[in-house]
């Protein structure tokens, strides 16, 4: 990611703020100058960082930037706000992973941006501290 | 009363092409097509195409291909909307030409993909999908459809095994299809236990990098009927373009696909047609998972019942609605800008009784859909034999 992007993303990144429509009173993440369904201009949203996983992957085969990470978890978070949001999961085995279980946002590092460029990092999410995987079986 | 008519089509073997360029393999499908027309010169150049930037450092498709082509001076442009790119190209010269804008078009679909490595490739993939949002997170274009596949499995309560039969019929298929390449087949247990590329999507899930080119030459339906060798003309009957968000999260319902409700919904209601008129359908199977919830959102099955089609034989050959018919995008090849012209000469030659041991008996009206990313561009085309 050029540098400008990552400076132009930051507020989301690193706090994620989003956004918020007045006339459709709904948060949006990630935040947008003007409301997606009705074009209504928002306005700053903070979101709690809690939410639930919607679904998750391990990537085995990452894209350039990615690729030597691999096995990784990615997933679509269900904000308890209401938004869906896609970053990696940390600090967790996959194979205790299921869906609906809670997490909640960190900050991370995501990759660097070569020898020279600057370190890109971003929230991830995680399970909770304290909260365990319901016993199977 | 108007209408378009595609009166000549071509398609290279899709494969590994390392001894052609970008532009050679598009001048070899719209010289072939043009000779399978039988017309010298049509008025424009549609290129659907969707990452010839990033593979091959080369933009400007149009008056590139015009030129290699032997049709330097004629209009000509690039179309891109990723993986529907091929579609989309068909839709704006199919409007020309309806619109009397042009007598007749070129549309080719084009892809060189494999001249470069696999991250390289994975890479560009994923920029038809969200680069600020999804990509910079770390997801690749399969991770993004892995994450429909496990989320639709949970909710509907569906094994990985329930897919099988869309990856083992396509298979089947491509055996009857010379310009397939992967003509061999993959039985049920064999898809069970491919390699994992982002679980639950593994390797026989996914659709072959490869290179490939595919044209079609459209003209009005009244040209169309008054050439010689008009019994070949396939009458363009629909062909509808929608979008969706291009980021999965921005949706309410990712299981979902609107874009593929709403070109599907519209195409049956310009064609006139019902879902049973179909005879066969040229899927858009980059993805088993992708199959399926577009078969759902065309309407084919009711949410969470899409693999059930495969499971009862329907989508065979012999079945009510065979799919895939050359071997679809799984095992013909995804050539991903030109996949949506591939579709579209295959369904050509079904029409025209032209698709050899693959043909499927009394074919008169086929649909083809071109989906790019998440869904996010669908374009659904309805074609019709000559009577």
């Amino acid at each position: 990611m050029d540098g400008a992007r990552q400076w132009r993303t930051r507020a989301a990144r690193y706090s994620l703020l989003g956004a918020y429509c007045g006339r459709c009173d709904k948060p949006e993440f990630p935040p947008r100058p003007r409301c997606p369904r009705c074009g209504h201009e928002t306005t700053e949203f903070a979101f709690s960082g809690r939410g639930t996983v919607y679904s998750y992957s391990v990537v085995r085969q990452g894209p350039d930037g990615f690729a030597d990470q691999v096995p990784y978890v990615v997933a679509l978070v269900a904000l308890e706000e209401g938004p869906l949001l896609a970053a990696q999961l940390t600090d967790v085995e996959p194979g205790e992973l299921r869906i609906g279980q809670p997490v909640e946002m960190v900050t991370r590092r995501l990759r660097d941006d070569g020898p020279q460029g600057t370190v890109l990092y971003s929230y991830k999410f995680r399970p909770p501290r304290g909260w365990q995987t319901a016993p199977s079986g | 009363m108007g209408g378009s008519a595609i009166i000549g089509a071509a398609e290279l073997p899709v494969g590994e092409h390392w001894m052609k360029s970008l532009a050679e393999l598009a001048a070899d499908a719209v010289r072939a097509a043009l000779r399978d027309a039988g017309l010298d010169r049509p008025d424009a150049l549609f290129v659907g195409n969707m990452l010839s930037g990033e593979l091959t450092a080369q933009q400007h498709l149009g008056a590139l291909v015009a030129d290699h082509a032997g049709l330097a001076g004629i209009e000509a442009v690039r179309v891109e909307a990723a993986c529907a790119s091929g579609a989309a190209a068909l839709r704006i010269a199919s409007a020309m030409v309806e619109a009397g804008v042009l007598d007749t078009a070129i549309v080719v679909g084009v892809e060189k993909m494999t001249d470069r490595s696999g991250p390289d490739v994975t890479a560009a993939l994923a920029s038809a999908a969200d680069a600020d949002f999804e990509v910079d997170q770390g997801l690749s274009f399969v991770a993004l459809n892995a994450l429909l596949m496990r989320r639709y499995m949970h909710e509907y309560g569906v094994s990985h095994a329930a897919f099988a039969p869309f990856v083992t019929n396509a298979h089947e298929n491509a055996l009857g299809n010379e310009n397939a390449m992967l003509r061999f087949r993959v039985s049920a247990e064999a898809f069970g236990e491919a390699k994992m590329i982002a679980d639950p999507v593994n390797l026989l899930d996914s659709a072959p990098i490869c290179d490939g080119a595919a044209a079609v030459v459209v003209a009005s339906r009244q040209r169309a009927e008054g050439r010689r060798g008009a019994s070949r003309a396939v009458g363009i009957r629909a062909c509808v373009s929608a979008t969706d968000t291009v980021a999965l999260h921005d949706r309410s319902d990712p299981l979902r696909l609107a874009a593929v409700a709403r070109s599907a919904g519209r195409a049956f209601e310009t064609a006139g047609i019902g879902r049973d008129d179909i005879d066969l359908l040229e899927a858009h199977d980059a993805f088993s998972i992708m199959t399926v919830l577009s078969l759902e959102a065309s309407g084919f099955a009711p949410g969470g019942a899409g693999t059930h089609l495969g499971e009862s034989g329907v989508i065979a050959r012999g079945g009510s609605l065979p799919i895939s018919t050359l071997g679809g995008l799984k095992a013909r090849g995804h050539p991903v800008g030109a996949t949506g012209v591939y579709q579209i000469v295959e369904a050509v030659r079904q029409l025209r009784g032209e698709a050899g041991p693959a043909q499927v008996a009394n074919a008169r009206l086929a649909m083809a859909q071109n989906i790019g990313g998440s869904a996010a561009t669908v374009v659904t085309t309805i074609l019709e034999a000559a009577d």
